[in-house]
């Protein structure tokens, strides 16, 4: 319990000490976020994989409203508390060649966001979970807003109006939960075990599914993403891109498919509908950009609707593989804004067509740029595979179709991002880039870590496939028993 | 009783002190005897006075009396170089308002039709001079004129209300009403009705509901900022307190006859309040329109009435008048400094004056309802209470109306932190800085730990 209290509340502290610490803002922040990272590690090696929920913590928190601060650890969310802690010193280092203007600020308000991040992933309490959920959304606001380019306080205001747009009303299918308890609590437990008719598992379904849409963001409601993605700073993206969007798929395995499984069942074909027009439409507007950036963002939207499709399809493949993929995705992504960053550091520009021939000039940043790429496009032997093949797999096992479909994916995938790739690093020099400078110090540490860990994690992914197993078969366990005893 | 006696000799004295041209020492004289009165109000807790039948000092009548006379001591406190700058007479400004304070505690805790609307008048003279108390400016004048008309309009209403409901039971008395509504409850007397309706609408007149509202936004804009602070968040809780004491307890049996009426103003009043408040260009305006939206989610509370109606009424006027008094403290400094009052004159706040331009975010913030603000809780406190009887659909509405109300709530924020101004630096007097800092404490821990204040009442 200790340890989970510590491991939520240490980057607020951090977040508070950062505020006051002026120039040297960076370094303490990075060590809150390493320190944050050797803890969650800690809780890794001390997690047992088969048993339930772990390092519990359950405290009264405003009675009278039967809101319990009640967090704990399973499976699912050691795997997004870690890719949470892994992600945050990286994004953090990431930024060290950058000079931000209020960097006190700027750390504090990401070690800030770390503690919402990682009360959604901990949650057992709904109210709990919905604090957290918002208290992301304020400071990755404000970084967008404040630190980002041209045109950001518009699009990052639609941002911030779709994102709670999709909250509020799921606020109101929480406390439609909460009146429907008996016990009057916002327990999760008790929300499992609640007996809802169709009708209502239907409108709450929609209630949950269009905030995590949002979200993530799946088909039509994406709207606000490409533009976010190109207009935040980058440590605004990757935190956007790395990490939040896992909010969403998180919250569809943890609230949304337990709670109202029959709805989930009812709409799936929708939701899997959606999630694969949703591939296919981002990639082939991600063939067409010409800006890098916009580029990743749009094939990011590619692979989150694989991961929702998978996600949908109820079965423990399709679960395992959205896992997987969660992490990798996470990283890869994260690894592709970097490279973006630290180009666009060196030349000022993005435009696919403006750059070429960095390869020769940057042999490492070509290098690490290709096993990233690999990656993203889901090479065997890289940490993407994994992910997408169980994710087809588990596809596959509604519709043929949809799988052949969704499949696509890794086809489309490889062409946009391949061509980018050549586009930008290989074919001849020009006046821009023959001046372009190789990668050092933290860029070649963060690159190579982030390279290192698409190998391992590609050829070794048991550890972490047996991390969830066991949560995810209890999950659809508890789904398909619940299933049964609504007919 | 101890409380009104208390504020009314304070009132007395400070006019007296300024008959003698003791400026310096009016201040200090209202403070304490504003915390003597607090001190009063703590003391009687628990108890259920009643005082000659007209007045009752139970838990919900002091818990409103110390969120008004908190209010009103850090509006006090706003007050340093105010007035001075404007006026000689500032004694009168300090003793009228603690006259409306004393009406207030009345309309708080009145036990007796006749002292709800002695309160009601004591407020409302005290608050049509102060409206009009510069005497040269033409929009003051304006503000007072239709303050008054509409005023004695809605007063109008109001007792005509009274003398029904008097009609049909032979009591001014809350007890016998009651005792009248459940005795008779298949034979209400037809003219108790529209006494009911007439109440309802001389109340909303005073609260600023739709579509009652149109007096708010042209008194609140001519009105001295410091006025239209008092008359936005403590005046405003007073009038809700009053409405929910009439309406929660002796005529909650007829609840079925004028919940229908009472939802339609809701909707209107979230409505109107939010859409024209998004097309303001003016930020005390705004304020001014979003009132009238707070106003619609306050009367939330009165269409599921349940045993919490009035402590979640207190929790949402307390976060709603302490962030406002950010907000027109701010805007005050502002308007001190620039000349204007439209939202480009906040451009660039937050290079120069962080704090300030932190304390204003958090009062925005919590005026929006994000999380961990007070706003929040008020604003989940009254889905939850309407989503008891599962009126989803309006909840649903309401939820539309609060993302209205991101957008104008976040121009602030946006003006403040994104966009690029003149750089100028505010002159903060310590006091300023107490007010806001104290207000900003309050906000955030009725966001963080909501309990302490949950179950007051």
């Amino acid at each position: 319990m200790e340890q989970l209290l510590l491991l939520i509340f240490l980057p607020l502290a951090g977040a508070i000490i950062t505020a006051f610490a002026g120039k040297s803002a960076k370094i303490v922040s990075t060590v809150f976020s390493v320190v944050s990272l050797g803890l969650a590690l800690f809780i890794a090696c001390n997690f047992i994989p088969n048993a339930s929920t772990q390092f519990e913590a359950n405290l009264p928190w405003i009675a009278d409203l039967g809101i319990n601060f009640h967090a704990g650890i399973d499976g699912i969310s050691m795997l997004v508390v870690l890719l949470t802690n892994l992600l945050i010193p990286i994004i953090i280092l990431s930024s060290y060649k950058h000079d931000y203007k209020n960097q006190a600020a700027f750390y504090a308000l990401i070690l800030f966001m770390q503690t919402g991040l990682l009360l959604v992933f901990t949650a057992l309490d709904a109210f709990l979970f919905y604090i957290g959920w918002e208290a992301a959304l304020i400071p990755i606001y404000f970084i967008c807003a404040f630190w980002g380019g041209k045109d950001r306080v518009r699009i990052n205001m639609k941002f911030f109006v779709y994102t709670i747009a999709g909250s509020l009303f799921m606020l109101m299918g929480i406390i439609y939960l909460y009146l429907q308890n008996p016990a009057h609590n916002f327990e999760i437990s008790a929300f499992y075990a609640l007996n809802l008719d169709a009708a209502q598992q239907g409108w709450i379904f929609w209630a949950f599914f269009i905030a995590f849409a949002i979200k993530m963001p799946v088909f039509p409601f994406h709207t606000w993403q490409p533009d976010t993605y190109t207009a935040a700073p980058t440590q605004g993206t990757m935190l956007l891109s790395g990490i939040m969007l896992k909010m969403g798929i998180y919250g569809v395995i943890r609230w949304l498919l337990p709670i109202v499984p029959a709805g989930v069942q009812d709409w799936s074909c929708v939701a899997i509908g959606l999630s694969i027009i949703g591939i296919v439409y981002a990639s082939l507007i991600a063939f067409t950009q010409k800006d890098a950036k916009r580029l990743v963002a749009y094939s990011s939207i590619g692979h989150v609707g694989l991961i929702s499709a998978g996600i949908f399809a109820l079965n423990q493949q399709g679960m395992q593989g959205a896992m997987v993929q969660m992490l990798s995705h996470g990283i890869n992504v994260v690894g592709l804004f970097f490279v973006l960053d630290i180009i666009f550091s060196r030349v000022k520009t993005n435009k696919i067509e403006e750059l070429g021939g960095i390869a020769k000039a940057a042999p490492q940043l070509a290098i690490t740029f290709l096993i990233i790429v690999l990656g993203t496009v889901a090479l065997p032997g890289t940490n993407g595979f994994i992910g997408e093949f169980l994710l087809l797999m588990g596809v596959y096992n509604v519709g043929i179709w949809a799988a052949a479909i969704a499949g696509l994916t890794i086809i489309f995938g490889a062409v946009y991002m391949l061509r980018m790739y050549q586009n930008v690093m290989l074919g001849k020099t020009n006046e821009l880039t023959i001046t372009f400078s190789d990668i050092q110090g933290s860029e070649k540490f963060v690159l190579y870590l982030i390279c290192a860990l698409i190998i391992v994690l590609g050829v070794y992914p048991k550890p972490l496939l047996h991390l969830t197993e066991a949560s995810v078969q209890h999950l659809l366990e508890q789904v398909n028993q619940k299933l049964t005893s609504v007919k | 009783m101890n409380i009104i006696i208390t504020i009314s000799i304070t009132a007395f004295i400070v006019l007296y002190a300024g008959l003698f041209k003791a400026n310096k020492a009016l201040l200090p004289l209202t403070v304490v005897g504003l915390l003597t009165a607090l001190g009063f109000t703590f003391c009687a807790w628990g108890g259920n006075a009643v005082h000659f039948g007209m007045m009752q000092t139970d838990n919900f009548a002091l818990a409103f009396s110390g969120v008004c006379i908190v209010g009103t001591l850090l509006i006090f406190l706003l007050t340093q170089n105010y007035f001075h700058a404007k006026s000689d007479n500032i004694a009168e400004y300090y003793t009228l308002i603690l006259f409306a304070l004393a009406g207030m505690i009345m309309m708080v805790s009145y036990k007796n039709m006749a002292m709800l609307f002695v309160g009601l008048e004591i407020m409302s003279v005290s608050l049509y001079i102060l409206a009009g108390i510069r005497k040269k400016d033409f929009a003051s004048n304006e503000a007072s004129l239709k303050y008054f008309l509409m005023g004695a309009f809605s007063t109008g209403f109001l007792l005509f209300g009274i003398t029904l409901i008097y009609g049909a039971t032979g009591s001014f008395d809350l007890d016998k009403i009651q005792a009248y509504l459940v005795n008779n409850s298949t034979s209400v007397s037809p003219i108790f009705y529209p006494g009911v309706i007439l109440m309802m609408i001389g109340l909303c007149f005073k609260i600023g509901a739709a579509p009652f509202h149109f007096w708010t936004p042209d008194v609140y804009e001519g009105a001295p900022s410091l006025i239209t602070t008092f008359m936005s968040t403590v005046v405003k809780t007073a009038g809700f307190a009053a409405f929910l004491r009439l309406f929660a307890g002796p005529l909650e049996p007829l609840h079925e006859f004028w919940v229908m009426p009472l939802i339609v103003i809701v909707c209107l009043t979230l409505f109107i309040g939010n859409v024209t408040a998004l097309f303001q260009k003016n930020f005390k305006r705004m304020l001014a329109y979003s009132s009238i939206s707070h106003a619609g989610y306050l009367l939330f509370s009165l269409i599921v009435i349940t045993k919490n109606s009035g402590n979640n009424v207190l929790v949402y006027a307390a976060a709603y008048t302490f962030a406002s008094i950010i907000a027109f403290a701010v805007l005050i400094l502002v308007k001190q400094k620039t000349g204007s009052d439209s939202f480009e004159s906040f451009n660039g706040l937050g290079k120069k004056n962080p704090l300030v331009a932190l304390c204003l975010t958090v009062a925005m913030l919590s005026l929006a309802g994000i999380p961990l603000t007070a706003g929040f809780i008020g604003k989940y406190l009254m889905f939850l209470n309407v989503m008891t009887e599962y009126k989803t659909l309006l909840v649903a509405f309401a939820i539309l109306n609060a993302l209205v109300g991101f957008y104008y709530y976040f121009r602030v924020i946006v003006a403040m932190w994104f966009k690029d101004g003149s750089e100028t630096v505010l002159s903060t007097p310590a006091q300023y800085k107490v007010v806001l800092l104290v207000s900003v404490a309050i906000t955030l821990v009725l966001g963080i730990c909501p309990a302490i204040i949950l179950n007051l009442i």
